[in-house]
């Protein structure tokens, strides 16, 4: 069952999904203003811009594996989006961070993420991103070539976990959020090795969707 | 709302029937209270929610030890908590701790003293007379409030049942009933919730025994219907919904400190030079304050509280 949608259909699907992608932010906005941040609206607006961070870097790297398992070759067309909306949100994250919690403190940010270990992980994490959503054009990928490219976009599964180790040292105990997560990740990241394992394998039949 | 009346009149005669039946309801709800009026308890609906029920305390003294700046909300106080019994979410207690009974209750107060007794939650509210103590609650996440607390000092109980020359600390367990509290069915934190306090930091009279929360009865939420106060280390130390207070001669294990040794020593004073590896303590958010504040030693109290530690290395007994 080898759904391709019209290039009309895609531009539809790629629109809708902006928007979708836009909802977590314009939810938090509303609740501003309506006071439903909570009591501690600032930690609010933290934990949800990480949670949308982290969630969108596992969509993201949900859209490979998807797109072996239904066929749906064009669910690839989608990935630079998602990709692109988990630095976006990466960056709101940041910005609350910076701003809201450090009030653009320089001696104290630098203090704080060479002593506090779940820090120094979220900030690689994101100083990491930084490349890949700079080299995300068409352009970029032609000036590096396909395997350069590829080769710095398999930082993401290192930004991936370092995403997933924050979480876990930031909880105070319980950790099923986190467990969660990186379990979520664990089936994305097995998947590839798995599917690495049978291409080389000599004995195995031809691969169901190649190698790409 | 027990007043009292010649016996010969029935409540129902004197007052409108839909009144009345609402007034019983009300008297079921809040647990079938026995409510003595020289107690000086009234029965009074909660102001907003109409799960956990409060009733206003009186004859509640001021206090010196109070402090001027500016309370929190009843609602920032009552809908922001860390009660892992009842869920690990902050927003957890105030969904979910209606379920606490807190009538009847006993205090079981044992160990190395000459006058082990139980105490009915009556009696003990009445075991000295109330005040309102306006303390600074810093929470070892880094963020703090000002709460209007109501109790005594815990001095008072300690006093009538005259610890013996081996009561050198004291710890108090928290209920764990995995009936009433959800969060006890999973393990988190080692059941019960256990803190404790050297004998001279539990006689000092800023230690409160606290029945109350803004002239009313602790939510349950807050720890109702009685919790222990220690304004000068953080909120963990301030064990909620106490069921027995133990006298004892080492250094009790305490819940967080079991949990995570090198993250929460016994002492756990509020100190901004000793940070904790997930928060700098150096800061805080007062809650419903956009800029943080500087964190001061002892939570502020380093006037009243800072001899109990005269020679000791903070950086150490952290
Ligand atoms: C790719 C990068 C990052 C990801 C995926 C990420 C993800 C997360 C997640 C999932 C949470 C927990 C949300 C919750 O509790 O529900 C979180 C919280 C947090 N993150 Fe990040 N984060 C990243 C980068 C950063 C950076 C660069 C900083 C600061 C330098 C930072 C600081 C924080 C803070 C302060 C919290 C809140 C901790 C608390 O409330 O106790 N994160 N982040």
């Amino acid at each position: 069952m080898s759904f391709a949608p019209t290039p009309r259909a895609l531009g539809r699907i790629k629109a809708a999904l902006f928007v979708l992608a836009l909802v977590p932010l314009a939810r938090l906005v509303a609740a501003a203003f309506t006071g439903g941040l909570g009591v501690n609206p600032i930690e609010f607006v933290t934990r949800s811009t990480g949670t949308w961070t982290l969630s969108l870097l596992l969509i993201t790297l949900a859209v490979t594996p998807l797109r072996r398992v239904t066929g749906w070759n064009w669910l690839i067309r989608l990935r630079r989006m998602l990709g692109l909306f988990a630095f976006f949100y990466a960056c709101l994250h940041f910005t609350t961070y910076v701003w809201l919690d450090q009030f653009f403190d320089p001696a104290a940010i630098v203090k704080d993420v060479v002593k506090r270990p779940f820090i120094t992980v979220g900030f690689s994490a994101f100083v990491l991103l930084i490349p890949l959503a700079a080299t995300s054009t068409h352009a970029m990928v032609r000036r590096l070539g396909g395997k350069a490219w590829q080769r710095l976009h398999y930082l993401v599964y290192l930004i991936a976990t370092l995403g997933v180790v924050h979480y876990w040292w930031l909880v105070k105990k319980d950790v099923t959020q986190p467990m969660l997560f990186a379990a979520a990740l664990a089936v994305l990241l097995g998947y590839r090795v798995v599917h690495q394992l049978r291409n080389l394998s000599p004995r195995s039949g031809a691969p169901a969707c190649g190698r790409r | 709302m027990l007043i009292r009346r010649p016996p010969d009149l029935v409540p129902s005669d004197i007052t409108p029937q839909e009144v009345y039946a609402r007034r019983r309801e009300f008297i079921k709800a809040a647990g079938g209270l026995a409510l003595g009026a020289g107690l000086g308890l009234d029965a009074l609906p909660a102001a907003a929610q109409g799960k956990a029920t409060t009733m206003k305390l009186f004859g509640v003294k001021e206090s010196p030890l109070s402090t001027g700046e500016k309370k929190n909300s009843r609602q920032e106080i009552t809908e922001y908590n860390n009660f892992y019994e009842f869920g690990t979410d902050k927003a957890d207690p105030a969904q979910f701790a209606h379920t606490l009974v807190t009538r009847p209750w006993t205090v079981a107060v044992e160990g190395a003293v000459n006058k082990p007794r139980v105490f009915d939650i009556d009696e003990l509210m009445k075991l000295a007379p109330l005040e309102e103590r306006i303390y600074r609650m810093r929470c070892v996440e880094g963020w703090s409030m000002v709460i209007p607390w109501v109790g005594y000092p815990l001095a008072e109980l300690i006093r009538r049942v005259e610890p013996t020359g081996n009561a050198k600390y004291i710890e108090y367990d928290t209920l764990a009933d995995p009936r009433q509290m959800p969060g006890v069915r999973s393990r988190v934190l080692d059941w019960p919730y256990v803190e404790g306090l050297r004998l001279d930091e539990a006689m000092h009279p800023l230690t409160l025994l606290c029945v109350g929360l803004y002239g009313e009865t602790l939510p349950n939420q807050c720890g109702a219907p009685v919790r222990v106060v220690v304004p000068w280390k953080y909120g963990f130390k301030s064990g909620k919904s106490i069921v027995r207070i133990r006298f004892v001669e080492k250094e009790p294990r305490t819940a967080w400190n079991k949990a995570a040794p090198r993250e929460y020593g016994f002492y756990s004073n509020v100190n901004p030079d000793v940070d904790h590896p997930r928060w700098s303590q150096a800061t805080e958010r007062r809650i419903g304050e956009f800029s943080k504040r500087k964190t001061t030693l002892f939570n502020g109290y380093a006037d009243q509280v800072a001899r109990l530690y005269a020679g000791m290395d903070l950086k150490k007994s952290f």
